[in-house]
């Protein structure tokens, strides 16, 4: 396989075709933050947050590091004031669904983000869709699934399935960059076992 | 609900899970509605999970997870329309029916709602039912539109 020299961040590095400028940079030992990317689930470029510059002939674009391939005589650059302002931005943003979530606060103090910006939704969900996709690529049990569309699109566990399924995984807790994934588990338990859940309701 | 009709769409489409919307807009067209057990026979029927049918059902505005009337009543809200006395227009059929945008009425007759631009803007005020069109339609005139409907 051929191998592609790019720059990022003023380094040579050396990658192989089907390498995305993530892949390529974290070979190299430079980090990009990233929320919804998942080392065995395919690329989303759902955050945003992997944003960052690269010069093809003498354009700069700004593009997500998770999606796009590597090229010949790319040059990347994944900090510049630029950048920066955008990941604030997105940051600024997701805070206003999840202000509590601790990646989030985390990547908020190294950019300066603000999470009283904009008027809180809390929903607690960022929509990075990891529990939904770990689920359905590498579990293949399909029991949690987006549902609904726009400002109400929100993630759900399937009953029927995950009855049958969730309790011997829970895989997907962990991936949750907000710990939102725990509150809906709660949530359709509720629905699924009704009785196991009047039992745990504290007596009369 | 008439399980022949379903079971008839199912079985010409079986195993074909690319053709899941297709499925689920004549189940709608015939049931006018898409009832959960429904869904997931589909989903066993064309081998496409469940979740994937329930998040596609929830995210087109042609399904319905509600039952719906036998006749869909839109009421068309564009400028244009607004302008020739759309609200007029709405609050004739609230009257006549009984029920707002977004509802049912009780013996599953009419479903009504507002709907943005149809188009023919020169035809305003218009209500479309089912798929019949009714173009500069007055408040008056609406009672005798909807009596041929049963």
């Amino acid at each position: 396989m051929s191998e592609i020299i790019l720059q990022i961040d003023g380094k040579d590095v050396a990658a192989s075709e089907d390498m995305t400028i993530l892949d390529a940079a974290k070979k190299a030992g430079i980090s990009i933050p990233t929320l919804c990317y998942h080392e065995e689930i395919e690329a989303y470029g759902g955050c945003r947050l992997c944003t960052v510059e690269a010069d093809v002939r003498g354009r700069t674009n700004i593009v997500a590091a998770c999606l796009y391939p590597v090229q010949k005589n790319l040059v990347v650059r994944t900090r510049s004031e630029k950048i920066d302002r955008i990941r604030k931005m997105i940051l600024e943003l997701l805070l206003a669904h999840a202000p509590d979530a601790f990646d989030l606060q985390d990547l908020a103090k190294e950019y300066g983000a603000n999470k009283d910006r904009f008027e809180k939704d809390s929903s607690f969900c960022i929509h990075c869709g990891l529990c939904v996709r770990y689920c359905a690529e590498v579990k293949k049990k399909n029991a949690i699934t987006f549902v609904d569309k726009g400002k109400t699109r929100e993630i759900s566990f399937i009953p029927e399935i995950s009855a049958k399924e969730c309790w011997d995984c829970k895989e997907c807790f962990p991936l949750c960059p907000t710990e939102a994934l725990q509150a809906a588990f709660v949530l359709a338990k509720a629905f699924t076992f009704p009785s196991s859940f009047l039992e745990s309701a504290p007596a009369k | 609900m008439d399980k022949d009709a379903i079971d008839k769409i199912l079985d010409k489409y079986q195993g074909q899970a690319g053709s899941l919307i297709r499925v689920m807009m004549e189940i709608q067209e015939e049931e006018h509605w898409l009832p959960r057990e429904v869904l997931v026979k589909i989903s066993e029927k064309l081998g496409v999970p469940f979740s994937r049918v329930l998040r596609i059902a929830s995210y087109y505005k042609t399904f319905s997870l509600t039952p719906k009337g036998r006749h869909e009543i839109q009421i068309c809200t564009g400028t244009a329309c607004h302008i020739r006395g759309a609200q007029r227009v709405l609050d004739a059929v609230e009257e006549l029916t009984g029920i707002k945008p977004g509802e049912t009425d009780l013996d599953q007759k009419f479903s009504l709602e507002t709907v943005n631009c149809q188009g023919c803007c020169t035809c305003g005020p218009l209500i479309k039912v089912d798929e019949q069109t009714h173009s500069r339609i007055s408040p008056a005139e609406i009672a005798d539109a909807l009596k041929k409907y049963d």
